[in-house]
């Protein structure tokens, strides 16, 4: 449906977008993830054409986005301050676009009304703007924005501005209206864990390129580099090295967890044998409480700090051999106990978690 | 009024009585029945007012104010739209030197700029008008119209212009759907407070005025009569009424376009 | 060199170009005009346009002209000083004592001024003449036998009506830097053991210093050309160099020599406010 062909955009000497090709499919909910100044935003506004590319292009829906402006493109979006107009009512910001059609109003009220009950607003119709809460806000902008029928729409950090519990009910809602509506959805976002929930694939941006590529699944269990791997979820680091690279599989030495094979997979991007870091998640790690729990690799650890969020615990375990801490996270499941700082206690955990990064 | 020294307190009456001592007097002799402007007053009337109506270069004198003070203001308010716009959106080359420059008829002596322009006029032999009393009075409102109106350009939010282009609206729509409505009560205001400024300027109109004086003009040519005095309190009081009034409407309008256009904003609550 | 002709610097120029076209040619070249003519001469009916200093020596020893400079320079110096100390305490009263009414008190402060500029300085005329307001009031409580003269018909009535013209454009500013003062600084200070004569030294005043410079700014600059005032209740005494300026401009049908009077004056006003503004930054780091 949208199509990047190597596109650079740069303000002053500033290379907001540096090369990013990509290829986003009709009826995806895709994500623009990254932290501020990675070009996302930038990217986003370029598709939208309040940008124009220096070098390469846009394709959308099969036509050449170049010189097209914005009130041409099959594309709408919805801004991060959402901005409603505020002399009008809801049914008039959400009728604004519909004015070129020349509906009647009965028509046109029908419209409005189909949307509003999508967007679960029915009956704000002459709600005035000022009146309306964020969440309510955001709703009417993405209901003038479907009413539209755009082929894309897109989403310019829709929910950074709500607090948490309306935001994660907001992110449930979106994915929601967007497997309804069925079009596709360009989001942007620095909440990773935003885009992991809602996306069928993300890209990951730093710097101006898509550094990867892929599914929420693949993007977490096989992050192509350290910087990826971090800023998607939490990864606990550690040194090791890289022996050798054989048909059996990869030799490695992994410190105080000792040295074994693992699969070729479980290296995502080719490296030279050397130095290495290793990363593993904190789920991969199990606290043995019983001496009869058994793991393929164990280790031992003293407990430095732990956090309870009430349905997890995340402790930090100082683990002999290893420079940092370790990261370890264990669902409260029920008459499992909670460790207390200063124990000691054995780690488990699988080979096939292990991931070399460079 | 917490626990204010007694000292500050009598200072602060004291300077009242001496702010409003000029305007107070004013209704006061206004309809005070004496050819002579001075105490004991001497009984209620209206016959100044009345007597106004007779004066016929008052009437004239009053026809070029109006003429002078609409003309200055919507010439001022249009450039200050396009240099406000200029200066809230955009960010271009020598911006600071000349929005600078714009302003400066805010500092500069009345007398500087009536002076410096009469000086161009006759060097180029154009005649004393209506209209060169307007170039002169476009000159020292439009620091006071791009002043309003940036504030006014500034407050709004900057992607509701983009918003609108995204929903399919073309420039000119944008503006007259989004961008117009929301700088009114800015344009309001700066229209009601560029007519005062003019009605009520005097130097550069003397200056610039040919045979067509405007009202303040004409006013200072009464004031070595005596026997024109209490028609000139009465004329001062009715001119009083109206600044207050225009200006109330003004502020009025300040109010309401800072609050219309700045109240939309992101807002944290449940729902 | 390329970005300054980007889109956005080009749509905002093009949009700038009408006001600035506008003031370019109607103030700019004006004044750049009123320059060159001050370097002119008039020969009674001739305008001699080769360049020359005759103008401004003139205006510049001269004694009628050095003093009317002199005369306006003092004017506006008192006019600046007085006006400022008396707004000082009641910025300070509304700031510090207003409560929820602040803007009702500004509110006030403005309304007389809504007057018509020459009409307020007539008045004061009438309250300051012989058989004026204030004598025949005075004379009515017995304080005084015969009329005051000394209040009208020179520069003690300019003063006073220019102090009064200008009240609300120093109460204003002062206000505003008055009213950015974090009070709990002051309520630290005296925590601390200093009396509020101190507090008022070492933190309002360095702090309402910002206001005071931009309302003695707001009212010397334009004051030294203040034409009404002078004309109606200065009488011979208490002209100042505007009137001059005006009288050069037609009875004396001396333009030029008009020109180099006012840009003499600008040249001076503009330096005492360099000057002033200088030497208060100093004495703002200096506090710090």
């Amino acid at each position: 449906m949208v199509e990047l062909n190597t596109v650079k955009k740069s303000f002053g000497d500033v290379l907001a977008v540096n090369g990013v090709d990509a290829v986003i499919r009709e009826g995806e909910f895709f994500s623009l993830l990254g932290p501020s100044g990675c070009g996302k935003t930038t990217l986003l506004r370029l598709i939208a054409g309040f940008e124009h590319p220096d070098e390469g292009s846009i394709v959308i829906a099969g036509r050449d986005m170049d010189q097209v402006e914005p009130n041409h493109r099959p594309t709408n979006m919805v801004f991060q301050s959402y901005a409603i107009f505020p002399h009008l009512n809801v049914e008039e910001n959400v009728a604004y676009g519909l004015k070129k059609q020349n509906l009647s109003r009965e028509d046109q009220r029908v419209r409005v009304n189909e949307m509003l009950r999508l967007v679960d607003l029915e009956g704000y119709n002459t709600r005035p703007a000022h009146a309306l809460s964020g969440g309510q806000r955001q709703r009417v902008a993405l209901a003038r924005a479907l009413i539209m029928k755009p082929k894309v729409l897109l989403l310019d950090e829709p929910l950074s501005a709500l607090d948490k519990k309306l935001r994660e009910q907001m992110q449930v809602e979106l994915r929601n209206l967007q497997r309804t509506v069925g079009i596709t959805f360009i989001l942007v976002t620095h909440d990773q864990e935003e885009a992991l929930t809602m996306s069928d694939r993300i890209a990951v941006m730093f710097n101006g390129k898509i550094a990867q590529l892929a599914t929420p699944q693949v993007l977490y269990k096989r992050p192509l580099d350290k910087r990826i791997a971090s800023f998607i979820g939490i990864m606990n680091f550690m040194e090791g090295t890289l022996k050798s690279v054989t048909e059996k599989g990869i030799e490695i030495d992994a410190g105080p967890l000792g040295t074994m094979t693992i699969s070729p997979d479980q290296m995502p991007i080719p490296l030279q044998p050397g130095d290495v870091s290793i990363g593993i998640r904190p789920e991969m790690l199990t606290i043995l409480f019983s001496s009869s729990d058994k793991a393929e690799i164990e280790i031992t650890g003293t407990v430095t700090d732990t956090a309870y969020y009430g349905d997890m615990t995340y402790y930090e375990i100082a683990v002999e051999g290893l420079e940092r801490e370790v990261s370890v996270s264990m669902r409260n499941t029920a008459g499992r106990r909670v460790l207390d700082i200063g124990e000691t206690t054995r780690l488990g955990l699988g080979r096939e978690s292990l991931l070399l990064l460079s | 009024m917490t626990g204010a020294p007694r000292y500050l307190t009598i200072f602060v009456g004291v300077y009242l009585v001496f702010l409003y001592a000029p305007v107070l007097l004013l209704p006061l002799f206004a309809f005070n029945d004496s050819a002579v402007i001075a105490f004991p007053l001497k009984g209620f009337t209206f016959r100044w007012f009345e007597g106004l109506a007779g004066e016929s270069t008052l009437l004239v004198a009053l026809k070029n104010s109006l003429i002078v003070g609409i003309s200055a203001s919507v010439l001022s308010t249009c450039f200050g739209v396009l240099a406000a716009r200029a200066a809230a959106r955009y960010d271009f080359l020598g911006k600071k030197p000349i929005m600078s420059f714009l302003m400066l008829p805010l500092v500069l002596p009345e007398i500087i700029v009536g002076v410096s322009l009469l000086i161009v006029l006759v060097q180029l032999g154009i005649e004393l008008n209506v209209w060169t009393v307007i170039l002169g009075h476009v000159l020292i409102c439009m620091p006071f119209s791009i002043a309003i109106l940036l504030s006014a350009f500034n407050n709004m939010d900057k992607f509701l212009e983009e918003a609108s282009l995204d929903l399919g609206a073309t420039r000119r729509e944008t503006f007259f759907r989004v961008i117009l409505p929301l700088v009114m009560p800015g344009l309001i205001s700066s229209l009601l407070i560029g007519f005062t400024l003019s009605l009520d300027e005097f130097i550069i109109a003397f200056f610039l005025t040919g045979t067509e004086p405007t009202l303040p003009v004409y006013i200072w040519s009464q004031l070595r009569f005596p026997s024109k005095l209490p028609g000139v309190m009465a004329l001062g009081f009715i001119m009083l009424v109206l600044s207050l009034i225009l200006l109330t409407l003004g502020e009025y309008y300040r109010k309401k376009s800072a609050a219309l256009v700045g109240s939309g904003s992101s807002e944290i609550r449940n729902g | 060199m390329k970005d300054w002709f980007t889109r956005e610097s080009r749509s905002g120029l093009k949009l700038v170009a009408g006001p600035f076209g506008f003031s370019l040619l109607l103030l700019a070249a004006p004044l750049l005009m009123m320059l060159l003519l001050s370097f002119w001469t008039q020969n009674y009916l001739d305008l001699d346009r080769t360049l020359s200093f005759a103008n401004y020596e003139e205006a510049w020893t001269h004694p009628v002209y050095r003093m009317l400079m002199q005369r306006s320079l003092v004017i506006s110096i008192l006019v600046t000083l007085c006006t400022v100390i008396l707004a000082f305490p009641m910025a300070y009263f509304i700031s510090f004592y207003g409560g929820k009414r602040k803007s009702l008190w500004l509110f006030l402060i403005t309304i007389p001024f809504w007057t018509s500029y020459l009409l307020r300085i007539f008045m004061w005329k009438i309250i300051l003449g012989y058989n004026g307001v204030l004598n025949s009031t005075l004379q009515w409580l017995s304080v005084i036998e015969e009329p005051l003269t000394f209040i009208l018909y020179n520069a003690n009535a300019v003063v006073l009506s220019l102090a009064h013209a200008w009240a609300p454009f120093a109460i204003l500013p002062i206000f505003v830097s008055l009213e950015k003062i974090d009070r709990s600084l002051l309520e630290a200070a005296r925590d601390l053991g200093d009396t509020a004569f101190q507090r008022f030294i070492r933190i309002t005043l360095p702090l309402a210093m910002p206001g005071i410079v931009a309302a003695s700014l707001i009212i010397f600059i334009p004051t030294i050309g203040d034409y009404i005032t002078p004309k109606l209740v200065g009488g011979t005494d208490g002209l100042m160099i505007a009137n001059m300026i005006q009288v050069q401009f037609s009875k004396a049908n001396n333009a030029p020599l008009g020109a180099a009077l006012a840009v003499s004056a600008m040249l001076i006003v503009g330096m005492i406010a360099a000057c002033f503004v200088f030497f208060n930054r100093r004495y703002l780091r200096s506090q710090s």
